[in-house]
């Protein structure tokens, strides 16, 4: 076993296309992820912040293998799992796992909370004997009473329920969880408790967190670097704290402008207008040049590159990087 | 759309073709010797062999499915074993009709009740007449059809003579009534409650509420609204019953005597009449395959939804 | 930690366990509050202890042609005290033949849709779950089968087979398993995308046991329900294959076979032709509205268990 590999995750290039409807004969192709690169480290919490549509969803997805990636690479712990299949791609299930947005939807209702934990478990062959103290023992990781193990879903709060998902996301022992929206749907005042609890389970196992959110200071919050994901592609990626404090990305700056704050008059530059991209039909070049108010002539040409522009940040942008070597292309990548 | 109209009709053809197959195989496995059947029992073993070699009979099974296939693409569905050389087509074509007719007789009877049944239980929910038109739907449900027919017939037709007892006639509408309504009042019940359950759902939407609100008088909102969202169910369902029922529904032919197809089919079961029963079985199976189609065709020009589906 | 008294303070209050509650008692609430509800489960009960009982409820043999049962010049004789609904052509008591008639259509009913249910349920699961070529041959197997004049195909089956009880259940379960195998496979579709469906993929369950631990037990509701109203058309079907002489054979008293022979009757006998008939109609009445109040029951339980 290699525990020397710090790196856990490596991404490299990832497409992922669909085959969608054909559209007056016309083969349709929707390009959801489109050329996505990063590196997760151990311990190491990624935030990744976009809106609907940017194509943040389908890489969580792809990544637990729900998904086929269409091209590039994905390496978890060193291995190249891109192009395996189900059976294969088994043992590495257990790595990453995934804690999806709805907590009234990801727990079976049929299943009381202990069943559910328990599943987990049995992926990792723990002996039958053994299996209910475990599920104690993840209980009070996630600080939910014992009482709560007989329980189902439906008498637990949205809280309640999500701690029970993180519980059985842990059953595996995973070296990644993925949070593809975790807190989105719980209360304000519940989101903080479970960020924090997010925050005391990395320190005491060290799991890595890919954190998808379309909140920025969640992001801000809980993550070391974060990518900005638009038209399914990174735009910027950096320093969480750099990033949203100084953003480089037109886009990006849009997007923290956009958040409403209590403080006095809202600044009206960098206001984004118009629609986020088709992923059936992205723009060529830089896929929000349509939108961008700072656009230039090379932006509809040539898909921007990320390039780093300070020591802690990348961006890919023409306007910042103007006489950058970048490939000329189409629109993105092609794979069908 | 047109990509899905095209899958749509393969699917259909080859459900047809599956069809043949089947009728083909029913008809292989009917046990008798057609051949002898045709030639008449005091044929000498000469002469039956004469008319195995004409009919084909004594080829390979897959050269006779084979011009099985051939032959219906020319429509020719083949002559009958037991009715003295009549075509089937023909035979078919003159049963044809009183099925027609009793099948539209029983859809009318279907919508007339069902329908207007089922919108008045909705406008009147847990009222006397919803419970009692709700009663009378679920009773409709479980009668069983020949009962239904034969207690019909013994009290309109023989006790009080207001209907003809058997067979057709004219006028032949007079003739149809009773076993068109028995056809209908199973239907009838099961549309009445799916009209109802459509109707009491569509009347809790907000959109219904601000017609209401609007100002909209009740009459325009039944009939823009109300009617257009209970049609969507009915119209998958008549389909089907369409097909059902011009595929012969034996049991109501023969107690009312009405020459149509189920009659057909059922004598020529029991004499073991293979191209006449092929032939049904293949007219009924077409008709309900071709109805099917047809519905969903129709049903994408009804369901804004699926229409939207149409356009990309 | 005062972090953890602080989680678990503010999660303990929230205790919503006394609202749900089990199935069983929603099931017993409701049966109480409905009374055609409970009349109509009432009666499946009893015609199932019947079915079961029947010698012990008859009160005479069926087939056994009573000579006291006929009138001096051999007419059936009505209802009276001595045979209860009277008796038939042959003096055989009405009542008893019946009892036993709902034998074989309890039977013939249960069995069948058992079977079509077993069937159906296999299919619509693998359909609506593995999807590509398999869901579309399976699919347009059952449009053929579906399509297939249902009557007929028994008609000419049992006339090529023999009629027996047997073939009765087979071709009655040929002629159902297509109404459930499409309920069924449009719900598995709807369920693949739940995201404990996805979450189980994800865990790296294998598709055997994610299809029998999170979508099987999702179906059992629908499955109840058909099964319900599968024994209801069941005992219609097997009536009309008994009443064109071939369903279950003779001598087994049918309800289907007793109308058919009532016909004949009908000027003189009027109640060999009433009696099975209401019988017959309440018993499918009965599956019905119980099938109707299980629909309402499972609709009930999956919005409660949805807030």
């Amino acid at each position: 076993m290699t525990t020397t590999e710090k790196l856990l995750v490596s991404v490299n290039d990832l497409c992922v296309h669909f085959r969608g409807n054909p559209k007056n004969f016309k083969a349709q192709i929707i390009k959801a992820v489109d050329g996505v690169s990063f590196e997760i480290s151990r311990g190491e919490t990624l935030g990744i912040a976009g809106e609907s549509g940017s194509g943040k969803s389908t890489l969580a997805r792809t990544l637990i293998g729900i998904n086929k990636p269409t091209s590039g690479s994905i390496k978890i712990l060193g291995e190249e799992v891109s192009k395996y299949s189900n059976a294969s791609l088994r043992p590495i299930r257990k790595k990453i796992q995934m804690v999806f947005q709805d907590p009234y939807d990801s727990l079976d209702p049929r299943f009381t909370v202990a069943q559910s934990i328990a599943e987990g478990l049995q992926i990792r062959n723990v002996p039958k004997s053994e299996i209910s103290s475990e599920v104690m023992k993840l209980l009070s990781v996630v600080k939910l009473s014992n009482s709560l193990a007989t329980r189902f879903p439906s008498q637990l709060s949205g809280g309640q329920r999500q701690r029970v998902a993180i519980a059985r996301s842990l059953a595996t022992k995973p070296d990644l969880i993925i949070c593809d929206e975790a807190v989105a749907a719980l209360d304000v005042s519940v989101r903080a408790q479970i960020l924090n609890l997010l925050q005391d389970i990395q320190e005491q196992t060290g799991v890595s967190y890919l954190f998808i959110s379309h909140d920025l200071s969640t992001l801000r919050y809980i993550s070391k670097n974060v990518a900005i994901m638009y038209g399914g592609r990174i735009v910027e990626f950096g320093n969480s704290d750099a990033v949203l404090t100084n953003p480089q990305h037109p886009y990006t700056r849009a997007l923290i402008n956009s958040v409403p704050t209590l403080s006095g008059v809202r600044e009206h530059r960098n206001r984004i207008i118009g629609e986020p991209p088709d992923p059936a039909n992205l723009p060529t070049g830089c896929s929000f040049s349509p939108r961008c108010n700072e656009s230039i002539s090379q932006c509809s040409v040539q898909t921007p590159k990320l390039l780093q522009i300070s020591p802690l940040c990348k961006v890919a942008c023409h306007v910042r990087f103007p006489h950058a070597e970048n490939e000329a292309s189409e629109g993105g990548k092609n794979y069908v | 759309m047109t990509t899905w109209l095209l899958r749509r009709t393969i699917q259909m053809l080859a459900v047809i073709w599956g069809v043949m197959t089947l009728a083909f195989i029913l008809a292989f496995i009917v046990p008798g010797d057609p051949a002898r059947m045709v030639a008449g029992t005091n044929a000498s073993a000469q002469a039956v062999a004469n008319i195995r070699h004409e009919l084909g009979l004594d080829q390979s099974l897959v050269s006779q499915y084979f011009h099985f296939v051939v032959r219906l693409f020319h429509g020719n569905l083949g002559v009958s074993f037991a009715l003295q050389n009549q075509t089937v087509g023909s035979v078919i074509m003159r049963a044809l009709p009183f099925t027609m007719a009793l099948a539209i007789g029983g859809i009318l009877w279907e919508l007339l009740l069902g329908i207007p049944f089922g919108i008045i239980a909705a406008y009147r929910p847990k009222s006397a007449f919803d419970r009692i038109a709700t009663f009378s739907a679920l009773f409709g449900l479980s009668t069983p059809p020949f009962w239904l027919g034969l207690m019909l017939l013994y009290f309109l037709a023989f006790k009080l003579s207001v209907f003809p007892l058997n067979g057709v006639g004219h006028p032949l509408i007079w003739y149809l009534i009773l076993p068109s309504f028995t056809l209908g009042v199973g239907g009838a019940a099961f549309y009445s409650r799916i009209v109802r359950t459509t109707v009491i759902n569509v009347l809790r939407s907000p959109f219904i509420e601000f017609a209401q609100l609007k100002g909209m008088p009740a009459s325009l909102i039944l009939k823009r609204h109300v009617i257009r969202h209970a049609l969507m169910p009915i119209v998958t369902m008549i389909g089907m019953d369409l097909g059902y029922f011009l595929g012969g529904v034996l049991i109501v032919e023969s107690i009312f005597g009405i020459p149509g197809i189920g009659q057909l089919a059922f004598r020529s079961i029991s004499t073991l009449d293979v191209p006449i029963i092929t032939g049904t079985v293949l007219i009924a199976s077409v008709f309900m395959v071709l109805m099917n189609f047809f519905v969903d065709v129709l049903y994408t020009f009804i369901d804004p939804r699926v229409k939207l589906q149409r356009n990309t | 930690m005062s972090n953890a008294k602080h989680y678990l303070a503010a999660e303990a209050d929230i205790d919503i366990s006394s609202v749900s509650l089990s199935f069983s008692a929603r099931a017993w609430s409701s049966i109480k509050k409905d009374k055609i509800a409970f009349l109509s489960v009432m009666i499946v009960i009893f015609l199932m202890l019947v079915a079961i009982f029947a010698p012990w409820f008859a009160p005479k043999d069926p087939l056994f042609q009573y000579p006291e049962g006929l009138s001096k010049i051999g007419a059936p004789q009505g209802p009276g005290s001595h045979f209860f609904l009277g008796t038939d052509q042959n003096g055989r008591d009405v009542l008893s033949r019946l009892i036993f008639g709902a034998r074989v259509s309890l039977t013939v009913g249960v069995v069948a849709t058992a079977l079509a249910s077993l069937i159906g349920v296999v299919i619509g699961t693998v359909s609506g779950y593995l999807g590509g070529w398999i869901e579309s041959i399976l699919m347009r197997l059952t449009d053929v089968v579906l399509s297939f004049p249902l009557l007929l195909f028994c008609i000419a089956l049992i006339a090529v087979t023999g009629p027996s009880t047997k073939n009765v259940v087979l071709v009655i379960a040929f002629a159902y398993w297509t109404y459930l195998a499409r309920i069924i496979r449009s719900q598995v579709l709807s369920l693949k995308e739940r995201e404990f469906v996805i979450a189980a993929r994800s865990l790296g369950l294998t598709t055997p046991q994610i299809i029998r631990r999170h979508i099987i037990p999702h179906l059992i509701p629908t499955i109840i329900v058909y099964s319900t109203l599968g024994v209801a058309t069941s005992i219609l079907i097997e009536a009309s294959l008994s009443f064109l002489g071939i369903g279950v054979p003779l001598p087994q008293p049918s309800w289907g076979e007793m109308i058919s022979e009532g016909q004949k009757y009908f000027q003189s006998a009027p109640w060999l032709l009433v009696a099975p008939g209401v019988t017959m109609i309440i018993a499918v009445l009965a599956f019905n509205l119980m099938g109707d109040w299980l629909t309402d029951l499972f609709d009930a339980s999956t919005k409660v268990a949805q807030r």
